[in-house]
């Protein structure tokens, strides 16, 4: 019964957290730009807006890998709440990522096409890494589940400092921030319009927001894993995580995948490596 | 109240789209100011992006030909409703100095219905940000 609960409760808070996140993100982008910037409230009223347009689909794929795209990323979150297995979590989120792909590549169109396929190099990049810090969790804790990593009395940032630098990537990766963001991305649309968002349109590409929500709070949540213990220091790791997020955006340039994809394997390995014999040898 | 919310939400997050039908580059460059720090249309929700799908306003610069008709009616009709016009500057409205040649057709409304035109050569930003404030009383009027 208290899982239900939990999870309810998950799935009902996450978007409306990620929305203000969203918006803060703006505000604060703005604000280093030395401009005022939207409202707090912006992706709200622009969901709200996108909901209240004509639906123009190109084929019923779109509404169908948009739909589930949601599903996936609200259940990882609920799931995440409910204090499930981290391993059964990535699974969820997985078919949500794979299902966005393939979406974008359900329709004949080139700009959705080649950001579908960079997607899917992102894709391959952080699941890696992501099961990675996974399995370094388990090293440290001895479990997956998370109420009982939870339980565990010391915060794990303390033995897996390397391990959170390669979440942070995967975090980038994730939120399709610079030096990443070349599947779509809010200002790159000089390149490939909107990637492989290109072709939806309307409600559906509000889902696909809202989906998006859910992922930034689902990666925000696994950096809170890293200081469960005390709620004070929770709030600071992510405060200082996304601040280091928005920093980064701001200063980077967009580089290209085959970039991406050799160096964040090679750094991410190579912490990796550092970290888990540092671990064993300590 | 959801549906108010919406209605509300119209107004409030207008997002561009901007298509140069042969101008001079003089407004186009007016239009991109607007999205400066000096400007900052962001403050009101105006987001520019690249995708007619996604665009609620479309600011159209310069004078229609027998070539790019087709491409600006195309846009236009790949923008989902409700969606609203702007013809920027003399040259959008009528043709402006190249309305005698040969090749030009006039002004924008020649091809697609145009909702609001600000005049100019080129159109001052502010006046601008005023056309798509009043482009948005279109969407205020759709509440009904
Ligand atoms: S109105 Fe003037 S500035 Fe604008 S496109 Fe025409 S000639 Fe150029």
């Amino acid at each position: 019964m208290k899982t239900i609960i939990l999870i309810i409760l998950g799935i009902v808070i996450a978007p409306v957290l990620g929305g203000l996140i969203a918006g803060l993100d703006r505000r604060v982008t703005a604000r280093l730009q030395s401009r005022f910037g939207p409202p707090l409230l912006q992706p709200f009223y622009d969901v709200a807006k996108l909901f209240g347009k004509d639906k123009v689909v190109s084929n019923f794929w779109q509404v169908f890998c948009s739909w589930v795209y949601l599903i996936a990323a609200a259940l990882s979150v609920g799931l995440l709440f409910a204090g499930s297995d981290l391993l059964l979590i990535f699974f969820v989120q997985a078919i949500g990522a794979v299902f966005l792909v393939m979406g974008g590549l359900s329709t004949p169109s080139p700009y959705s096409q080649v950001g579908s396929q960079r997607e899917l190099i992102q894709v391959l990049t952080y699941e890696p890494l992501l099961i990675l810090v996974f399995a370094s969790i388990f090293m440290v804790t001895g479990s997956f589940r998370i109420d009982e990593i939870l339980a565990y009395e010391q915060p794990l940032l303390i033995q897996l400092p390397l391990m959170f630098v390669v979440l942070g990537y995967a975090l980038t990766i994730k939120l399709r921030k610079s030096p990443f963001d070349f599947s779509t991305s809010h200002h790159g649309h000089q390149e490939l319009v909107k990637g492989m968002l290109t072709e939806f349109s309307g409600p559906y590409l509000g889902i696909i927001e809202i989906g998006h929500w859910y992922e930034t709070i689902f990666i925000l949540g696994i950096c809170a894993l890293f200081w469960h213990t005390s709620l004070v220091g929770c709030v600071l790791l992510i405060a200082s995580t996304y601040f280091a997020e928005l920093i980064i955006d701001n200063t980077m340039a967009r580089m290209t995948w085959r970039w991406m994809l050799k160096y964040v394997w090679s750094i991410g390995l190579a912490m990796s490596f550092v970290n888990l014999i540092w671990l064993y040898a300590g | 109240m959801f549906k108010k919310f919406i209605e509300n939400s119209r107004a409030k997050s207008p997002w561009i789209m901007h298509f140069d039908c042969g101008s001079c580059n003089g407004c186009d460059i007016e239009v991109l100011a607007c999205l400066t720090p000096l400007y900052d249309v962001e403050r009101f929700g105006v987001v520019n992006v690249g995708n007619p799908k996604h665009a609620d306003v479309l600011l159209v610069t310069g004078t229609v030909n027998h070539r790019n008709a087709k491409v600006l009616r195309n846009i236009y009709d790949q923008m989902p409703d409700p969606k609203g016009v702007i013809a920027i500057g003399a040259c959008g409205l009528s043709g402006g100095i190249f309305r005698e040649c040969y090749n030009v057709l006039g002004g924008i409304d020649k091809v697609i219905p145009v909702d609001v035109y600000v005049p100019g050569c080129p159109a001052k930003p502010e006046a601008i940000i005023d056309g798509v404030v009043t482009a948005l009383a279109k969407f205020e009027g759709l509440k009904g």
